[in-house]
């Protein structure tokens, strides 16, 4: 057993440390997180450039990476910067175009000569590909997506569709013949309303089932790793206020009832990084039901973990931990919404109780 | 013991629903309802409201505007309130400065700034807490010194909230170091049009506006603006800080909020069912419902005086109070799913609305609401309170 990351990761890791503390520090990445575009297209160019993309796509699909622990690599980096570029959509649409053989479509995105997102929530579907109601007919779409990640920007959206006969399919939908409504989230980056009313679509695959919930797993891992960057840097702010914060002639951080309270969300940091470690190598592995519960698992301590951290950041943080101009306040709020994103805790909760032997009689 | 309420109380609480039924337009209900910030006009026009119907500081002694309500009365009207979705009055001049005047102003300070309260012609906001003095409040630094017949004042406020509204401020400031730094603090009020006074507001962690730093650069104010002897503000303070933590409790905003959270739970659906049939959520709603159950009645007790333990009471409602309301914040979030999401200002885009309208501020209000933890003395404080009574030191 070695939990030590290859060299290969490492490195991919060190450097998209380096470039996002150089080229998107926590100004920046608030000035374009909330308006106009939304994120920053030159910074997504220079990840490309970086191979950023091409680390979540395996070597046969044209990358270079695309195990578990490549997504929980870049996407750990992305968490410590709170990376406001739709690394999230682009990612689950790369497993998908992979999935069907869409070398032409992956080599575009690797490139960061175009973006794609990811549409399969509903405003009644939520966590739920059961209860779709987006439905082809013929050579086209009808139906809306709603809060499509990366949505706001995309060239292409692929939409998780009925196709007939109770299958659900994957089909593609160009931005531009599409009603795409942007806008910002509370916690900064973008996201689309995607309206299809007998929209021109390609058909990718007509059962795609297995293939969706896959890249959403995908998904979920990188939400996964992408907490554990950002709480990994909120325990830091946290405990450097603590330290350096005076009220009652001593620095806080001396007060052991605030002391054991940064430790116990330490503590469940832990959980966290080892529930994704877990997570990321069953993704890998073909057991679908293994992989399924195993992520569920992990988004579910991902997302009481999250709330802990942050919630307990900004109590301990006072009034200064509420104001937008504390970079803190920022994580807080990604580590809450990455919750609402592919499932909350208790969708995860729900699958796990599906997928474990807690039901099973003696 | 009788937890019935009298029939006196039941005729008192139909008149207060007769009254916000003729008198509370379903436009501003609706933006309270939807968590929608008020605006200025907002608030006056509801202030106002209240003012002619004498209900606008039912607290004070009726000979200074007040009513004779007793705190069932009370009790019964905040929830009545609540639940109608009323707007909450701004507390700085009602709550606050009122009964401080009340208890420890001149006849003339009584005479000249309570009717303007009332008027609505003063709108004031509150100067206590400092960069460096938010749970050491004591440790406030802001200079009043004592020049002919005025103070010249010299310092920074911050968390001043809705000072931006505000024409007045009433102030804790140092006029003294010399001894126990509780005993050279002063309460002073001062006008916001004085030369020398800068507010600049805070933006907020949801992107919201409603605290204010307020800075103080040679701020000459009359003397006869203190509030009781020089060096005895804290005493004031500890007093003012009790009334406000009553208010702080929020038993029918809370419950108002609960049955908002319970409304949308039948509306949003999970895995092809109403959300509020889904046992795992229905648990979580369960449980905080207890809680404010449990609260109610605590709030009872408290108000009809025979709780055990007076003096840190209202430290124990502040705490449970702001952790109930945080949880259905909390949940009414989630319920949400992923529509959560939007920026609170694009929460609908063209004619298209991504999350229900009443619920559409949903995650900005749990943010902002992590506010009630923090201010009004902290939790953490809250507990100080209790422990030094519970333990003696």
């Amino acid at each position: 057993m070695d939990f030590t990351p290859t060299e290969d990761r490492r490195m991919i890791g060190d450097s998209l440390r380096r470039y996002l503390a150089d080229q998107y520090p926590i100004e920046h990445r608030n000035q374009v997180a909330y308006e106009g575009d939304f994120h920053d297209p030159a910074k997504w160019a220079e990840l490309a450039e970086l191979g950023i993309l091409g680390a979540l796509v395996s070597e046969e699909d044209g990358g270079f990476g695309g195990a578990g622990f490549d997504i929980t690599t870049v996407f750990e980096e992305m968490g410590r910067a709170i990376c406001a570029e739709p690394m999230l959509g682009n990612l689950m649409a790369l497993r998908l175009y992979a999935a069907h053989g869409e070398a032409e479509r992956i080599e575009a995105i690797i490139a960061g000569a175009e973006k794609a997102a990811f549409g399969f929530d509903e405003s009644d579907a939520y966590g739920d590909l059961d209860s779709i109601t987006t439905s082809a007919s013929g050579d086209t779409l009808t139906g809306r997506k709603t809060v499509v990640y990366g949505g706001h920007c995309a060239d292409h959206i692929l939409v998780a569709a009925q196709s007939g006969g109770g299958k659900l399919g994957l089909y593609e939908v160009a931005a531009a013949d599409a009603e795409v409504l942007s806008y910002a989230m509370i916690d900064g980056a973008g996201a689309a309303e995607i309206i299809l009313d007998k929209t021109k679509a390609r058909c990718l695959a007509e059962d795609a089932r297995d293939a969706i919930e896959l890249a959403l797993d995908a998904g979920r891992v990188a939400l996964c790793a992408e907490a554990v960057g950002a709480m990994d840097v909120l325990k830091v702010m946290t405990k450097d206020y603590l330290m350096q914060r005076q009220q009652f002639g001593r620095p806080i951080a001396l007060f052991q009832a605030l002391q054991h309270r940064l430790v116990d969300f330490s503590i469940e940091i832990e959980q966290a990084r080892s529930i994704t470690i877990h997570a990321a190598a069953k993704l890998d592995e073909g057991d679908a039901k293994a992989r399924a519960l195993a992520v569920a698992q992990a988004k579910n301590l991902i997302g009481r973990a999250g709330k802990l951290v942050a919630e307990e950041a900004v109590q301990m943080h006072g009034g200064i931990g509420m104001t937008w101009e504390y970079s803190g306040s920022h994580y807080a709020k990604r580590l809450i919404m990455i919750d609402h994103q592919l499932g909350d805790t208790e969708d995860q909760l729900r699958t796990a109780m599906a997928l474990s032997d807690i039901a099973e009689s003696a | 013991m009788d937890l019935n309420f009298t029939s006196e109380e039941e005729a008192f609480r139909q008149e207060v629903r007769d009254f916000l039924k003729d008198n509370l337009s379903e436009e501003l209900a609706t933006k309270v309802r939807n968590g929608r910030d008020l605006n200025k006009a907002d608030m006056e026009n509801w202030h106002a409201t209240l003012n002619r119907q004498g209900w606008l500081a039912p607290g004070w002694p009726v000979e200074h505007g007040g009513t004779d309500w007793n705190s069932v009365h009370m009790h019964i009207f905040e929830e009545e309130l609540a639940r109608a979705n009323a707007p909450r009055t701004v507390p700085f001049g009602l709550n606050m400065l009122g009964p401080v005047l009340i208890k420890f102003g001149t006849e003339e300070q009584k005479a000249t700034i309570l009717p303007r309260i009332l008027s609505g012609e003063d709108w004031w906001c509150q100067g206590y807490s400092e960069p460096g003095a938010g749970s050491d409040l004591a440790s406030l630094k802001t200079r009043a010194i004592r020049d002919g017949d005025d103070y010249i004042i010299n310092g920074q406020k911050t968390w001043t909230t809705l000072g931006q509204f505000a024409n007045k401020i009433f102030c804790l400031v140092r006029t003294s170091t010399e001894g126990k730094r509780q005993e050279g603090i002063s309460f002073i009020l001062v006008d916001l049009e004085t030369p020398g006074i800068e507010m600049r507001p805070i933006k907020l962690i949801e992107g919201g506006y409603e605290v204010n730093e307020v800075f103080f650069t040679d701020v000459r104010v009359p003397a006869a603006n203190m509030v009781g002897e020089e060096n005895m503000g804290w005493t004031i303070a500890k007093y003012l800080l009790g009334h406000e933590r009553t208010n702080i409790a929020g038993v029918g905003a809370s419950s108002e909020a609960l049955s908002q959270l319970k409304a949308l739970a039948r509306k949003v659906k999970r895995k092809g069912k109403p959300l509020a049939q889904d046992p795992i959520f229905a648990a979580k709603v369960a449980e905080v419902e207890i809680d404010l159950e449990a609260m109610r009645m605590t709030n009872l007790r408290m108000l009809s005086g025979v709780a055990d333990a007076q003096g840190s009471v209202s430290s124990m409602l502040k705490i449970k109070g702001t952790v109930i309301r945080q949880a259905i914040n909390d949940l009414s979030r989630r319920a949400l799913g992923a529509t959560a999401a939007p920026f609170p200002s694009e929460d609908v885009i063209g004619n298209y609305a991504i999350a229900p309208a009443e619920a559409a501020s949903n995650a900005a209000n749990y943010f902002n609401n992590r506010k009630l933890s923090i201010f009004g003395g902290s939790n953490e404080i809250q507990r100080n309170i209790i422990a030094k009574e519970t333990f003696g030191a």
